[in-house]
């Protein structure tokens, strides 16, 4: 089928327009906005020309490290512990098992409903007064904890979110993968005398490495987007203990009223997705169906 | 394929993917238990599993002249930024499957890349070039803005199932003399139903979810639910029970959908990682 260049253009045109103008534009003028001192509010002729400074006093400031030293911890901490689980529940519980879609339709329930309210269940759960945890240490007789008062308390309130919400996706990625696990090879290695252990570690886990190395990119790359539910639980308090990369953007823009900074700052975290991103591309090859 | 598989090694299956079930549920049941309760209910500390469940909470919330402006702008928000995305979402990945042109494939890798950039890095540029257009304070532009950060993930998702399709199919139903519109009225989109119900319900969640972009880019008159319900904390300080209320109430459409449609959802997921 002979078709015009110009073809392809009127399908993917409306979309491109779109994304170009409130996706691209936008970030690419975030990085315009770095080299400006722009206060919210005034006229964008007074900005001034900065240069590099927003870019250098980003990199200088002891907040901003700060920042992304709670960002790494945090995605790091999450995100092992949502595979490790999420890969050993999925190992355990593989298999034909009747009322299993039903299971997965509730384990999907905490990703489904809005941030803004697993936010607010959590909080509601952490209350030092009324939460249902301090209830449930008093059965035991332990004293009450103010989890969202401490610096390390309320660090792990908002990891214990996060696992909470997405070891589901870690399972139902793994689930899916195992399930496509050619049951002959298996049999195979079973025949060779290969025990539990051997065929999980040695044939099974490594048929479905890619799966894994994919969700685990996937995960990595929304523990660094994370934000809303932090934003309710504990906005980055106290101090500055809970406040991750993204919150940080957002109060340097919105309470502190320096675009200039808060642009430089989104810069570094855009570059770091981005890689992140990459790679997952590369490892999951959406063009691939195409050799066909 | 049946294994024979030992009784108690089934029992304990069960009883871990019970304990699972109550793990993930529990919280979210607790939140609308709690919206149920009276504030002086809520105040006695220790776990009561039988209360008199009361509206009061739903009612106070309700009887808000300004819930239901922001009841409305919330849905008008999610149907029409999804009804867009869709659209523009279903033609752009019908011309990434059935034609190759140069620019193809760096088209579809900065489009995967959009996907991922986080939202914080997102409003700030936005809410400056908003202030500047006048989009800022307008409910068009919130829809705008969810239609291009939605784009991305519903034309992938599509764009696998329009693969699926038999070229064939559409080919003799040209040769029947059907026009371009019309083969993709009449074969495509038939058959690409499960894709679209997917990527239906991922836009209308985010939409529906999505709260700091509404945040930066909405005022009192075009304020969605989530930033209302976001507000509602300060305002109202330790009103557990109302709070709970609101939460529920935004918790409420993605319950459903993902009751009616979690086979579709968990495709979307996996959508990409997973064959099949």
């Amino acid at each position: 089928m002979r078709t015009p260049r110009w073809v392809p253009w009127l399908y993917l045109g409306p979309a491109v327009a779109v994304m170009a103008a409130a996706c691209l534009y936008p970030l690419l003028s975030a990085l315009q906005l770095g080299f400006y001192d722009w206060s919210m509010g005034t006229p964008w002729g007074e900005a001034k020309w900065v240069g590099m400074d927003a870019f250098s006093r980003a990199f200088q400031d002891p907040a901003v490290w700060r920042s992304l030293r709670t960002t790494l911890l945090f995605a790091s901490v999450c995100v092992t512990a949502e595979m490790v689980l999420g890969i050993a529940l999925a190992l355990a519980l593989e298999g034909q098992i009747r009322g299993m879609a039903f299971f997965r339709t509730l384990f999907i329930l905490p990703m489904m409903i809005a941030p803004i309210a697993v936010g607010l269940t959590w909080r509601y759960l952490f209350d030092a007064q009324f939460g249902l945890l301090n209830a449930i240490l008093a059965i035991f007789d332990a004293a009450p904890i103010g989890w969202l008062a401490q610096e390390n308390t309320a660090f792990i309130a908002i990891i214990i979110a996060d696992i909470w919400q997405w070891t589901p996706f870690v399972f139902i990625m793994m689930i899916a993968a195992l399930a496509n696990v050619d049951g002959a090879v298996l049999e195979a290695a079973r025949v060779d005398g290969a025990n539990w252990w051997q065929t999980t570690f040695r044939v099974k886990l490594p048929m479905v490495m890619n799966v894994i190395a994919i969700t685990l990119l996937m995960r990595l790359i929304d523990a660094f987007r994370v934000l809303e539910v932090i934003y309710i639980l504990t906005f980055g308090g106290p101090g500055d203990s809970t406040e991750i990369l993204s919150l940080h953007i957002y109060k340097t823009a919105f309470v502190g009223q320096r675009m200039g900074s808060a642009a430089a700052i989104s810069v570094l975290l855009l570059m770091v997705v981005v890689a992140l991103s990459w790679f997952a591309l590369r490892l999951s090859n959406p063009l691939k169906d195409e050799e066909r | 394929m049946s294994v024979r598989r030992h009784p108690a090694l089934v029992a304990a299956h069960y009883g871990t993917l019970i304990l699972l079930a109550v793990v993930c549920v529990a919280p979210i049941i607790l939140m609308f238990a709690t919206s149920l309760k009276l504030q002086t209910q809520i105040f006695t500390t220790g776990i009561h599993f039988i209360f008199a469940p009361t509206l009061e909470n739903y009612r106070g919330v309700l009887g808000e002249d300004s819930f239901k402006r922001y009841l409305a702008n919330s849905l008008i928000v999610g149907v029409v930024s999804t009804a867009i995305t869709l659209v523009l979402a279903c033609m752009a990945a019908y011309g990434l499957a059935r034609f190759r042109f140069p620019g193809r494939k760096s088209m579809a890798y900065v489009t995967l890349l959009l996907r991922t950039v986080p939202l914080a890095v997102l409003a700030v540029p936005v809410f400056m070039i908003w202030s500047q257009v006048g989009l800022i304070n307008s409910l068009w532009g919130l829809i705008l803005l969810y239609v291009a950060v939605n784009l991305p993930f519903a034309i992938w998702l599509l764009y696998g199932f329009i693969l699926q399709v038999p070229r064939e199919l559409e080919e003799a139903a040209a040769i029947d003399g059907c026009g371009p519109v019309k083969v993709f009225y009449k074969v495509v989109l038939p058959l690409i139903k499960p894709g679209i119900a997917a990527a239906s319900i991922f836009t209308f969640r985010i939409a529906w979810n999505e709260f700091i972009l509404a945040l930066v880019l909405t005022d009192r008159a075009t304020r969605t639910l989530p930033v209302a319900a976001s507000l509602y904390i300060t305002d109202i300080g330790v009103d557990w029970g109302k709070i709970m209320a609101l939460g529920s109430l935004i918790a409420i459409p993605p319950l459903i959908f993902t009751f009616i449609a979690a086979r579709q959802i968990i495709t979307g997921l996996t959508a990409g990682a997973v064959k099949g």
